[in-house]
């Protein structure tokens, strides 16, 4: 603490950091008029998931990591169950891929679009709440909670329930739907296509704050289609690598101010997740969606956090067109799932959650038993990136007071729809100046 | 006045909470019948106490989450505690039967800045708990059910029958007996409407013991259909590890 009598000290704190899948604290010191630290605290109580992985059979990650956020559980069980697989040596019937491919786009449905209307959306139109915008735009709110339902409705088809299905397991699925059935699910999706569509164009015309930054991006790729359920890694400036070498790029490390791990790509910051999906793959979005997002301003990359909004709605128009594509073409596969026998090694899995990149590392044992497990959700990637972007906002808004500041954080923070659950329990606001 | 809900988060996935969200056909008529004081995963307002309902998401694992919990018991008038982590401690309760310093060191490279308790327990460990959702994640009519009930002055309606009872009720044929897969239907709480027996799916267990579990009867059952020793403990050794532990009565 500085005894010059010149300096200024003020400490501001909100309570609970609001409208994210979890609760963290921000901590900025200011010094002299000056940004002197960023520090976003994620207090999650741990739950030690990678600790009580061990020992357990290799079959169980899939409903056990499914755990750790029931935002995105079909990313957990996906990625785990793609790295299992790996270390098996098996690979899934390609019809048992795409049905895997179709319950994580209700997913992305689902999940994108609770954050655009109930977390989102009340940033940009001075709401504290949907609830609150549903008593001036109530129709608007109906059209979300529409979508959300449909994406929700094919999760509960495909794997059983919305939150944490039951039908996922190694090799694929528990029970496969009949073709009568996934006609009639076809018909029900097929009118949220339009809401998809007025999403994008709502979304868009919102006011956008002007910030570009220039993180190292990070995304899943696949040949012809935006990546879903697997895919190789590409990135914006450095060379692509295998995932099977994806922690000798991406390092986890511990910070004292925060439980979650920081992730770092090759040393250096970087993002993944919708805006870093959008700049690598754009040109594989479908043409509707490609047309959607060009029409919503946006064109071949995605450098402004605050659209990641517009981005989450485009993704959702094309989840909602391959879920169809997929469906259309379905027919039911000659068995549900393919054995996967036990087998001793090692194996890597990714997929891109609804929030980015999530990674799976397995070790199994001679018994079938997990030896070491490693999981480097969305959050800890993009935690510098936030951190960074946090930065620049106090640096060049100085003037503002602490209030404004604050909201301002705030909704930053939230561009990133962090799951904090993921790794995240409090999140508390201070900023110090000195 | 509107009644008030307040829903409350401590260590758990979110997806309880989230399950409130998911009603998307009745979730603008509940926000016009109540009046939504807390709920920070949905809300920037925050409104003061006393509420009139409390949900909670999640178990006790921090000292100050100790404290947290008897605080809001204090400013509700009805405590529900919703889902596994809330009812029995959660998936993270396995710590309770292990070593919490062992585990930290696995996870993190400097343990010492890891704040939590050797345990993960339910919030009625600490504090008085009015009604209790089970569920990993709970059933949405459940809870919808219960809001009702509780807007109306009746109660709430979570019978403590079977998985069983649900999957003959909806004519799913037994998996247990006709294809000698592994099922813990006859044990565990209905709620979930035999989800994965009618999936061609054995129960895992996931809303926890129904009332008086009969595991002694069961055990033999899922040892003739092929499953190890160690097998059956890890099946009952999940979301309501706590809950099935305190409850079986094969041993």
């Amino acid at each position: 603490m500085t005894t010059d009598t010149s300096t200024r000290t003020r400490t501001l704190s909100v309570g609970t950091l609001t409208r994210v899948e979890g609760e963290g604290a921000l901590h900025v010191v200011m010094k002299d008029g000056l940004l002197e630290s960023v520090e976003l605290n994620i207090y999650e109580p741990p739950r030690f998931f990678e600790a009580f992985l061990r020992g357990r059979s290799y079959t169980e990650p899939p409903d056990l990591t499914a755990r750790v956020c029931g935002i995105c559980p079909v990313a957990y069980q996906v990625s785990a169950c793609n790295a299992i697989e790996d270390a098996c040596g098996v690979e899934v019937d390609p019809a048992l891929v795409e049905l895997r491919r179709l319950l994580y786009c209700g997913e992305w449905i689902h999940s994108h679009v609770l954050h655009i209307y109930l977390l989102h959306a009340p940033d940009f139109l001075g709401y504290p709440d949907a609830f609150a915008l549903a008593q001036s735009e109530r129709a608007v709110v109906e059209r979300g909670l529409a979508l959300k339902k449909a994406g929700n409705r094919l999760m509960e088809f495909i794997g059983g329930r919305a939150i944490h299905p039951i039908n996922v397991r190694l090799g694929g699925f528990y029970s496969v739907p009949s073709g009568a059935d996934m006609k009639a699910h076809t018909e029900e999706l097929r009118r949220a296509l339009d809401d998809a569509l007025a999403t994008v164009a709502w979304v868009g015309g919102f006011d956008f704050p002007d910030l570009e930054v220039d993180h190292e991006m990070l995304a899943l790729t696949q040949p012809g289609r935006y990546a879903i359920e697997n895919g190789t890694v590409a990135r914006s400036v450095g060379p692509s690598f295998a995932v099977a070498d994806f922690t000798d790029h991406v390092v986890e490390s511990q910070l004292p101010h925060s439980t979650a791990l920081h992730a770092t790509l090759d040393g250096g910051r970087y993002i993944t997740g919708p805006p870093a999906r959008f700049t690598l793959n754009s040109s594989a979005l479908s043409p509707i969606a490609r047309q959607a997002a060009s029409e919503a301003g946006l064109t071949g990359e995605c450098r402004n956090p605050f659209r990641s909004i517009v981005v989450r709605a485009v993704e959702v128009v094309y989840a909602i067109e391959e879920a169809l594509r997929i469906m259309d073409s379905y027919e039911p596969p000659p068995r549900p799932f393919v054995e996967v026998p036990a087998r001793p090694g090692v194996g890597h899995g990714v997929s891109e959650a609804p929030r980015g990149l999530l990674y799976h590392r397995y070790r199994i044992d001679e018994d079938g038993s997990v030896a070491a497990a490693t999981i480097i959700p969305p959050t800890s990637q993009n935690q510098g990136a936030i951190e960074a972007d946090l930065a620049g906002a106090v640096s060049g808004n100085l003037s503002m007071d602490d209030a404004e500041l604050t909201t301002l954080c705030e909704k930053i923070i939230r561009t990133y729809d962090p799951c904090i659950s993921c790794s995240a329990h409090f999140l508390k606001l201070s900023v110090n100046r000195r | 006045m509107p009644p008030t809900l307040a829903v409350w988060k401590f260590a758990s996935c979110d997806g309880c909470q989230l399950t409130l969200l998911d009603c998307e056909d009745e979730l603008l008529t509940l926000a016009e019948e109540v009046k939504i004081a807390v709920f920070a995963e949905a809300s920037s307002e925050m409104v003061g106490g006393p509420y009139d309902v409390s949900l909670v998401e999640g178990s006790i694992t921090t000292k100050h989450d100790e404290q947290r919990i008897r605080e809001i018991r204090g400013q509700s008038r009805v405590l529900v505690s919703i889902g596994a982590c809330a009812t029995a401690g959660g998936v993270q309760a396995l710590r309770n039967f292990a070593d919490v310093a062992e585990f930290a060191s696995v996870v993190y490279a400097k343990p010492e800045y890891i704040d939590t308790l050797a345990t993960s327990t339910p919030a009625s460990a600490h504090v008085t708990v009015d009604y209790q959702l089970p569920g990993c994640p709970i059933d949405r009519g459940q809870l919808l059910d219960t809001l009702a009930a509780l807007l109306i002055g009746r109660k709430p309606r979570v019978p403590a029958k079977t998985v069983c009872t649900e999957c003959k009720n909806r004519g799913v044929t037994c998996v247990l007996v006709a294809d000698g897969i592994p099922c813990l239907g006859p044990v565990t709480h209905a709620g979930c409407g035999a989800l994965c027996p009618a999936h061609h799916r054995g129960c895992y267990g996931c809303f926890g013991p129904a009332a008086t579990p009969n595991t002694a009867a069961l055990i033999p059952v899922l040892r003739r259909d092929g499953m190890s020793e160690d097998g059956m403990e890890r099946l009952f050794s999940t979301f309501n590890v706590t809950a099935f532990t305190a409850e079986r009565n094969d041993r």
